[in-house]
This record gives structure tokens, sequence and C-alpha cells, in this order.
């Protein structure tokens, strides 16, 4: 038991908060990132976690608990992209850059601010790479009702969003709003992103947000089951992550721990890879050549697993029963 | 702010906004927006790493920015025409050479200060030894992407016209990457990881609104690029504030103008009708 867990793991505070917030962060991001690739938004995704660097490195300034700093700006970005029009395939890419460019300017400016009325060096280092460990317990209810909150979302209105993400044309032909249902979608990315950036940091977060979401798709079709599978992923390799950080305090150099985002970074990478040991099967074996000709047309250019869940889905999918028909 | 030592910074920065004007507009052109995102802020991780070893900077940062452009060319290209799997795999190399930048960070304990000028940018203190190499790169890029204009207009333009007449869109798309991950890794220790994305996209989008001409919007992007450095350099002279500030929220006023201005060219196109 000892050669896996050094001892005193769990009757350490702060190594108790640790797992907690790994496991909220872990399982939102898992979730919502399900979404985030079937979406093809893997960008937002990332460019929201950055523009959360400025929230966070505004709240430095500030003085204020970094996550409310990450919240504020991510929410205000990802309205910022939905009124420049994420939802447009041609541009969108172009327009979250230049949010992104300028965000990230303002990120330097209050860094460089922070540091010169504070002297302390070490912020930007917390603000873009996180420390699950220094998360102070007092914050924790916060974190779990956030990440509730957006979890609540996206679950209350999963069947639209899968509609809008897989088939936005569909969607809007049965009435649906697919501009309110990407900014619900988007803002409830924004908290989650948050949590993440807390935990692993604003610049890290997208690992959790896309690796477990990207291996699960890749195991399975059912878009409900994915979301599970994803989930779980994210907390094996957070919670393995913690483990293998705290132990890491008695590798070389000694007496200084290993970051746990690298754990967490370099895990969620070795899954998706294995992901790829399983070969993919095909509902319908098409040729080469219709591939070619038809392509990704078929369940929405977005993902490789576009293709699973089709626009006209097996009742498994239960998209026929969507609440707005 | 004219002095000999400055004179290295305007030199530096002129080179760094020719380099992002000419790739920034393939950037743009081809919607690898994320990619040009990823591959210099992920190169950030090689220069820490390169620091570790104690070797020089630009070694750790061209090994990183062209194993990554290969990570993406390689494994996000697999399935064609299916943006969502690039999207993924560019997030992925991203992340994973950002963990092994935190931990090179982190096992140097002492790295902090220089973390933040490799993210945002040291203009002020380049040195004679690093404008050459600069210089060097940006005229062999300007060359790469002029000796290869044709195929990458037209893989960009029309993807499946140049899959039929032979050109292998893999292919081109792996040689930009490759080309725009040397380029800009190599400016990261001058304008940082962060902006030199800033400078890439904004200049080269204002251009593309504004114009629908290949040559012409490339000439601008190199303009505005050029325009939004010089800028940027003069007020964070002047102001001490970081350069990258003012690299992005330029880069963004821009954009903005170029949109403004292409609305107000359409209204009045539609206006007589």
């Amino acid at each position: 038991m000892h050669y896996l867990f050094e001892p005193g793991l769990l009757s350490s505070d702060p190594v108790r908060t640790a797992f907690l917030v790994g496991a909220v962060v872990a399982i939102t991001s898992g979730v919502i990132g399900v979404f985030t690739v079937l979406r093809g938004q893997s960008f937002a995704g990332h460019s929201l976690a950055d523009v959360a660097t400025t929230g966070g490195a505004g709240a430095f300034l500030v003085g204020i608990y970094q996550f409310w700093g990450f919240l504020a700006a991510g929410i205000t970005a990802a309205a910022l992209m939905e009124a420049i029009g994420v939802q447009r395939r041609r541009g969108r890419d172009v327009a979250t850059g230049v949010v992104l460019g300028a965000a990230l300017g303002l990120a330097a400016l209050f860094l460089y601010l922070g540091t010169l009325r504070t002297a302390t060096t070490g912020a930007s280092f917390t603000v873009l790479f996180g420390s699950i460990f220094v998360v102070s317990p007092d914050t924790v209810p916060a974190l779990i009702g956030s990440g509730a909150v957006a979890l609540g979302t996206v679950a209350a209105a999963s069947r639209v969003l899968l509609l809008t993400s897989v088939s936005p044309d569909l969607a809007r032909a049965r009435g649906v709003n697919v501009r309110l249902v990407g900014i619900m979608y988007l803002a409830a990315l924004a908290v989650s992103v948050s949590l993440a950036a807390v935990a692993i940091g604003a610049v890290l977060s997208t690992a959790l947000l896309i690796g477990p979401s990207a291996t699960a798709l890749r195991l399975t079709k059912s878009p409900g089951r994915a979301m599970a599978v994803s989930a779980l992923t994210g907390l094996a390799a957070t919670w393995l992550s913690i483990v293998l950080a705290y132990d890491s305090y008695y590798w070389p150099p000694h007496g200084h721990g290993w970051p746990v985002s690298f754990f967490v970074v370099v895990l969620v990478l070795l899954g998706y890879l294995l992901s790829y040991l399983r070969p993919r099967q095909r509902r319908v074996p098409r040729s080469p050549h219709e591939e070619a000709e038809c392509g990704p047309t078929v369940g929405g250019p977005e993902t490789t697993a576009g293709r699973a869940v089709s626009p006209f889905p097996p009742a498994s999918v239960a998209i026929s029963d969507d609440p707005v028909r | 702010m004219f002095s000999p030592l400055m004179m290295n910074t305007w030199i530096a920065g002129s080179v760094v906004a020719v380099i992002a004007g000419i790739t920034g507009f393939f950037a743009v052109l081809r919607g690898s927006a994320f990619a040009a995102h990823a591959i210099p802020n992920g190169a950030f991780a090689g220069a820490a790493g390169a620091s570790l070893l104690g070797i020089n900077v630009l070694w750790g940062l061209a090994v990183f920015a062209v194993g990554g452009a290969l990570g993406i060319g390689l494994l996000g290209s697999e399935g064609r025409g299916r943006r969502g799997r690039h999207d993924v795999v560019t997030a992925l190399t991203l992340v994973v050479m950002l963990g092994l930048g935190a931990l090179f960070v982190s096992v140097s304990t002492q790295y902090a200060e220089e973390t933040y000028s490799l993210l945002f940018g040291e203009v002020f203190g380049v040195s004679r030894g690093e404008v050459l190499p600069i210089v060097g790169l940006g005229i062999a890029a300007a060359i790469a992407i002029g000796a290869a204009f044709r195929p990458l207009m037209l893989t960009s333009a029309l993807p499946e016209v140049a899959e039929a007449r032979g050109v292998s869109n893999r292919r081109v798309e792996l040689y930009f990457l490759i080309v725009m991950a040397i380029a800009t890794s190599m400016t990261v220790p001058v304008v940082g990881a962060l902006l030199m994305f800033s400078l890439m996209i904004g200049p080269a989008a204002a251009a593309r609104s504004v114009t629908a001409r290949p040559g012409a919007a490339m000439a601008l992007s190199v303009a505005i690029a050029l325009a939004a450095v010089w800028l940027s350099i003069a007020l964070s002279y002047r102001t001490n504030w970081p350069l990258g500030f003012f690299v992005g929220i330029i880069g963004a006023v821009f954009y903005l103008i170029g949109l403004g201005a292409r609305s107000l060219a359409v209204s009045t196109v539609r206006r007589p009708a």
C-alpha cells in the first residue's frame, strides 16, 4: 500500500480538500466537455479559459478570491463571443481569436500592475497554472454550488442542447431558439472552465474539458454514456494526479513536489491515446468513395463522434421525445 | 526612444510584425487560428525546458514548436474535413506542451520572473545577438511562404480543386504549420508566447475584412501589424506598461475598425439598390 500512497495522504486536510474539489471539477468538465467536443468548440472552450486568466489576474490585482475573477471574465467573454457569433462556422475562430488576444493583453497589464504593487512574483504562475493544494476549505461550498448550477443547467437542457449541437438546422426547424441555447451553454461552459482554472490553472483547464470527453466519444456512441465515461475518466485522472503529485514530493529534485497539472495532462493524453487501440465500429459500412463524397455531412461536421449521434438517431438516443416538439 | 539600445527593439519588433502579418494572413484564411494560438503558446514550455537544461532557449523553442506542429498536422488531419477532430487534437497538443511547461517551471524554482517575460514578452533589452536570428528567420519565413504561395492559396480557398489537381492538402497543411511554428516561436522571447498570436490574428482579420484580393490583403495585414507594433513600442516606452497589453488591444481595435469599414461599405453599396 505504501508503495502507491506515501504515508499521511488521507490525513492531510489540503489533500482531502483537493480530492473534493478535484472531483467537482472533473465531473463538471467531463459532462460539459462532451458538448464542447460535439459542437466543435474546443477553441472557444480553451479561449474562455485563457480569458478567465484575465479575470484571475484582475482579481489578484484587486485582492479578491481568484475564482470570482475567473467567473466574471469567463461569463463576459462568453457573452462577447456569442455576440460576435460563435455559431457561424466561418470566421468564428477569428472572432474568438481577437477576443482572446485583447483579453490576454489585459491579463499582461493586470499581472504587471499587480506585481508592481505587491512585489510577489509567483502570481502569474499561480493564475496560469493553478494549485489545487492551496484551495481554501472556505471556498469549497461556493465551488460545489457553481459546479452544481452548471451541471443542472446542462442536464435540464441536455436534449435541446444535443439537438442544437448535432444539427442546428433541424433544431431551428423544430422551433428551438438556437441562439438562446448557445448562450446558456457558453455560460455553463464558463462556469466549468472557471472551476477547472482554480484547480489546475486557467491554461490547463482545457485538458480536463477536452481530453476525457474526446476519449469518451471515441469509446461510446450514446451521448449519455459518453458523459458518464467522460466524467469518470476525468475523475480518475484527477484523483490519480493528486496522489502522484503528493508522492512526487519524494522524487527528484528532493523536497519539491511536481505540479498536479502536469500529471493531469499526461494521464488525460494517455487515456486519449489508449482509446485509439479500440477499433471504431460503424453502424453502416461505407465505401471510401462515398466517404469522400458525403463525408462529414452525416451527423454534422463536428467530430468523429458526430457520426455516432446522427441527426436521425435510433430511439435509444431519445432526441425523438424531445420536449420542444 | 531611438537610442542605439532601443534600435534593436525597433528592428526586432518590425521583423516580428512582418512575420506575423504574412503567416497570420494564411492562418486566418485557412482557419488555423487555434493552431496559431497553440504553437507559439506551447513552445514556451520548450523555452522553460531549455533554460532548465542550461542550453540556448531558441533550441527549446524550435523543438517544441516543430513537435507541436507535427502533432497537430499529423494526428489532426487524419479525418478529412472534420474540424472538430482537428480542434480536439490541437487542444490536446497544446495542453501537453503546457503541462510540460508547468513541470519545468516548477522544478526550477527561481523561474517565475522569466516565465512572465516568456509569456508576455520583453522587447526592451533585446540584444544584438537576439536580433540576428530573428532577422534571418524572418527572411527565411517570407521565402518559404512565397515559394509555396500558389499551393497555399489553392488549398486554402478550394481544397477540393487542389486535391483534384494532385496537390496534397495534408502535406501543404503540414508545411504551413511547420513554417509558422518556426517563424513564430523564435519570436517568443521578444513578443511573448501569448501575444504573438494577437499580432497574427488581429491585423490579418482586419485586412481580410477590407479587401478580398489576396496580395492586397497580405500587404495590408503586414502594414497593420507594423503599425500596431510601432505604436505599441512607443506607448510601452512612454508608459512603462507591458508591450503585450498594447499589442493585444491595438490588434482588436484594428479588427473592429475593419469590421466597421466593411459594414459601411456594404451599406453604401446597398443603398442605391
